[in-house]
């Protein structure tokens, strides 16, 4: 009923979006959910094509996808609140350099 | 135009608000509520095109764990209201062409591959269901699926000793 290049156009969308973000904001929390939101968009491609071949290995990798998302932000948040701690800022710009 | 397709149309709609709207607001928090929606809609298509394990796993997984955690390091941090830095000014133009080109490049694709214009049949009445999913999971992937909990275990123990680290530092310059 839905032909399967809508879904590829919303999610081409949506990853393009996820890819704006990374590059204009400057917030690092902004910047780890736009790279969630182009997971995101990878993910419906992946369960389209899926429901398009009728096989189930498609949702099996989201599946696995979610899973390693979860454990990518569990790092990267604690990764974000260790350098808001030593630089009382989570601004990209600011951290440019090596020393800590 | 039958109910499925403006259903469709709706929810990309609202999707691509939502994404704009987590892209644009000026509140972190915002911000983060847009994704939650944005990860909602995304969940109604995974069970439009017949995954209602994945959708579920959407919305407790990715709306609820991982936007909880956002939330509450935002809230953590007191990072709502970060002021901007003088930017450089052609950041953002740059910015803007190079995503224009990506969505150009994605749209090529969509208009030369006829076989990407194949209409989706409605499904077997048992396809996605959780136990297909499960057996699936537990034959032929069993090996990435025992993988991702030793990853689990790693982010966990990573997390908790990152945090843990910087307290012990900060107590012994006391």
């Amino acid at each position: 009923m839905i032909p399967i290049s809508y879904y590829f156009a919303l999610s081409a969308i949506l990853f393009s979006l996820g890819a704006l973000g990374v590059l204009i904001r400057r917030n690092a929390i902004i910047i780890f959910m736009s790279v969630e939101l182009m997971l995101n968009a990878a993910n419906l491609l992946f369960v389209a094509f899926a429901r398009a071949n009728g096989a189930l290995s498609g949702q099996v990798l989201v599946f696995f996808v979610i899973a390693v998302a979860a454990a990518e932000v569990a790092v990267g948040l604690a990764l974000i609140v260790i350098i808001f701690r030593n630089r009382q800022s989570i601004d990209i710009d600011e951290m440019s350099s090596l020393k800590g | 135009m039958n109910g499925e397709l403006i259903l469709f149309f709706v929810l990309a709609a609202v999707a691509i608000g939502a994404a704009l709207g987590m892209l644009f607001s000026r509140n972190a928090v915002y911000s983060a509520l847009f994704l939650i929606l944005n990860f909602a809609t995304v969940a109604v298509f995974f069970l439009l095109l017949g995954a209602p394990f994945i959708a579920m796993a959407q919305v407790t997984v990715y709306a609820g764990a991982i936007m909880v955690l956002f939330l509450f390091v935002i809230m953590l941090l007191g990072a709502e209201q970060i002021q901007h830095q003088a930017r450089r000014g052609w950041q953002r133009p740059l910015a803007m062409l190079l995503t224009l080109a990506l969505l150009a490049e994605s749209a090529y694709l969509i208009f030369t591959r006829s076989d990407l214009l194949t209409v989706l049949e409605p499904a077997a009445s048992d396809y996605g269901n959780p136990q297909a999913i499960g057996m699936l999971l537990f034959t032929e992937y069993l090996l990435p699926f025992e993988v991702t909990s030793i990853l689990l275990l790693a982010a966990m123990v990573g997390a908790i000793v990152l945090v843990k680290e910087d307290r012990k530092k900060s107590g012994g310059q006391k």
